[in-house]
């Protein structure tokens, strides 16, 4: 059966100077038909019906057996999440022992009303590296969609098991997957007026937490570098709090520019280049930006109010931004040299901490009208505003790299209520809390890894 | 690429002294009138008998009769007791967003140094810092804390020499 591998890849053998280097290593596609989805997504009107799905625990020789039931186990936790698929539960399933290497009978699994099915085998190679190896199948078609191995080193086990699950996803939707990314956030302990607040980072399911700073200074709305191992934030370690630039590899950190006073709510440009931040002047607070090699800065506003919260296009030609100019706090894009401020948001309330999808199609927000906090979208125009979420607070929205999915914090009254992280997707339907030990806040998602 | 060790624990000591000056003025709260007595000059006759916190309306950073009363007061403190440098906290309650009330909380300590520079006092003494929504000093979630979260807080630097 694998003889009919119809392409090889060279091997995508990642950059090995980084932690997360890599270890996956895609060898091969198998034979597969022609590409067209079986789920069709609608942002607006939500996924009412998720694609059933079977994923019979994969199977491993002797010891291994463990491993892949586990591989299998995250696969399906990462799709049943993104609400576009609903994995059946395995006591239906007629067929057992099913194997990677034949074809399955289909007529036991059109029955349980399934139309995908991911089978797949973990082993371990002489060399200590597991080899996975999975097909996705077409149950009514009775076709192969998608054939793929991976040799990883076991303790990469949860990475392996996400890329998987990222092909199945992209297989059958037609768009990226995002299950092997990353979620920066600051991890909270303490009582609410004692707060101490760590940089932390973890795979987007809540597993691997790793700290990044200790917890002796405060730190803020940490942002993902697009294109290196950093990440940029803001600290209260020194006599200004600043902007700070952080390697999460080499733990190296630096201040990000020589401002006169407080920097705060940074954001890389797309290309990775630049830091754009505000800036606090007296009572204002104007927007700059700070080329990374030249260490040139550019101011981009010069108003008498708070204008902060920076973004950029993913074409880096605009940034929308929020300021209180006009009497409350809205909306505005301008050109990327500062230039065209205009208004973008004209609904009832304030709004605040704009983001602009990597899609470049939305602007996600926080919206805050009559003592509620939502989460929404608008077009860059500012017409088409949808709210996904409200509720006593919600704040902080943050854009998976496929444009569907926001990460944001919900925060609950009192003193002994605290931040969580949730996601939503563009329906708005698809609520999900992300996984955290303590009280989180402040995410923002990574690029894709690979 | 920094010298963060002195940084950080100068930083360290500024918070130990707010952290006292903060119980201090508690304490004061339940014991308001008796507690008179405190030295001439010391920290805690700038909290006790001065006042050492002005607040704001929710989004606002104008000062209120009340508050400029209290800053006529530290004025009148600060150019009599002047060998203390201070700093204007800004904060902010938990009702915005964290990045604006950063801002907000600025804006708010920039008010309180502008006016103490009216009065007199001279601007090198006066350092400004925002915390924003970060250090409430009241954990409920109704009016009655967040008003006593919309502060701007003078904190003398060197109350303890």
């Amino acid at each position: 059966m694998f003889s009919t591998v119809a392409s090889r890849l060279s091997a995508l053998a990642r950059s090995t100077g980084s932690a997360l280097a890599c270890v996956v290593v895609l060898v091969a596609i198998f034979a597969s038909a022609p590409a067209h989805a079986l789920v069709e997504i609608d942002v607006t009107q939500g996924n009412v019906e998720p694609l059933p799905i079977a994923i019979p625990d994969f199977s491993g020789p002797g010891g291994d057996a463990e491993v892949a039931k586990d591989v299998s186990a995250v696969i399906s936790a990462d799709l049943r999440r993104s609400g576009l698929f609903r994995p059946l539960d395995p006591a239906s399933f007629i067929e057992q022992n099913v194997n990677v290497g034949t074809p399955p009978q289909f007529g036991s699994w059109r029955p349980i009303g399934a139309q995908a099915l991911v089978v797949g085998s973990v082993t371990r190679q002489g060399d200590g590296r597991l080899r996975a190896e999975f097909r996705l199948w077409d149950v009514f078609a009775g076709e192969q969609m998608l054939g793929q191995q991976f040799f990883t080193t076991p303790d990469n086990w949860r990475r392996l098991a996400h890329i998987i699950a990222d092909a199945v996803y992209e297989r059958l939707t037609g768009e990226k997957g995002y299950f092997d990314t990353r979620i920066v956030f600051v991890s909270e302990s303490g009582p609410k007026d004692q707060r101490v607040k760590r940089l932390a980072i973890m795979d987007q399911d809540g597993a691997n937490v790793r700290y990044l700073t200790r917890g002796d200074s405060l730190v803020l709305t940490p942002r993902f570098s697009p294109t290196r191992q950093e990440v940029t934030y803001m600290a209260y370690s020194d006599e200004a709090p600043r902007v700070y630039l952080l390697n999460i590899e080499t733990g190296q950190r630096e201040v990000v520019g020589n401002f006169p006073g407080m920097t705060f709510a940074p954001r890389f440009s797309p290309d990775g280049q630049k830091v754009v931040m505000s800036l606090q002047q007296g009572g204002n607070s104007n927007i700059y930006v700070m080329d990374l090699r030249s260490r040139r800065t550019t101011r981009l506003t010069n108003s008498p109010a708070i204008d902060t919260s920076p973004s950029y296009a993913p074409d880096g030609s605009r940034v929308v931004f929020e300021s209180d100019r006009g009497g409350s706090q809205q909306l505005y894009v301008m050109n990327a040299d500062g230039s065209g401020a205009e208004r973008i948001s004209f609904g009832p309330g304030r709004y605040s901490t704009p983001v602009w999808s990597p899609r470049g199609d939305l602007i996600a927000f926080t919206k805050m009208h009559q003592g509620r906090f939502m989460i929404g979208v608008m077009r860059p125009d500012g017409q088409g505003e949808r709210i996904l979420t409200e509720g006593y607070h919600n704040e902080g929205p943050a854009w998976s790299p496929n444009g569907r999915v926001l990460v944001f914090f919900r925060d609950t009254p009192g003193a002994s209520g605290g931040p969580q992280l949730w996601t939503v997707d563009l329906t708005g339907y698809n609520e999900q809390r992300v996984p955290t030990e303590g009280f989180a806040s402040d995410p923002a998602w990574s690029p894709s890894l690979d | 690429m920094m010298q963060m060790g002195m940084v950080a624990r100068g930083f360290r000591f500024a918070a130990i002294v707010a952290t006292v000056l903060t119980l201090a003025a508690c304490a004061q709260t339940k014991t308001d009138g008796l507690t008179g007595n405190a030295t001439p000059g010391s920290g805690q006759d700038f909290v006790v008998n001065v006042g050492d916190r002005v607040f704001f309306s929710e989004d606002q950073s104008t000062l209120s009769a009340q508050a400029r009363s209290t800053l006529d007061k530290q004025a009148q403190w600060l150019n009599k007791y002047s060998r203390y440098t201070v700093t204007i906290e800004g904060h902010a309650d938990e009702r915005g967003t964290r990045q604006y009330n950063i801002a907000l909380g600025a804006r708010r300590a920039n008010a309180v140094r502008d006016y103490l520079v009216a009065k007199g006092i001279s601007d090198s003494r006066l350092r400004t810092i925002s915390y924003g929504k970060e250090r409430p000093v009241a954990v409920c979630n109704d009016e009655s804390c967040w008003t006593q979260n919309r502060r701007a807080v003078t904190v003398l630097n060197n109350a303890g020499s």
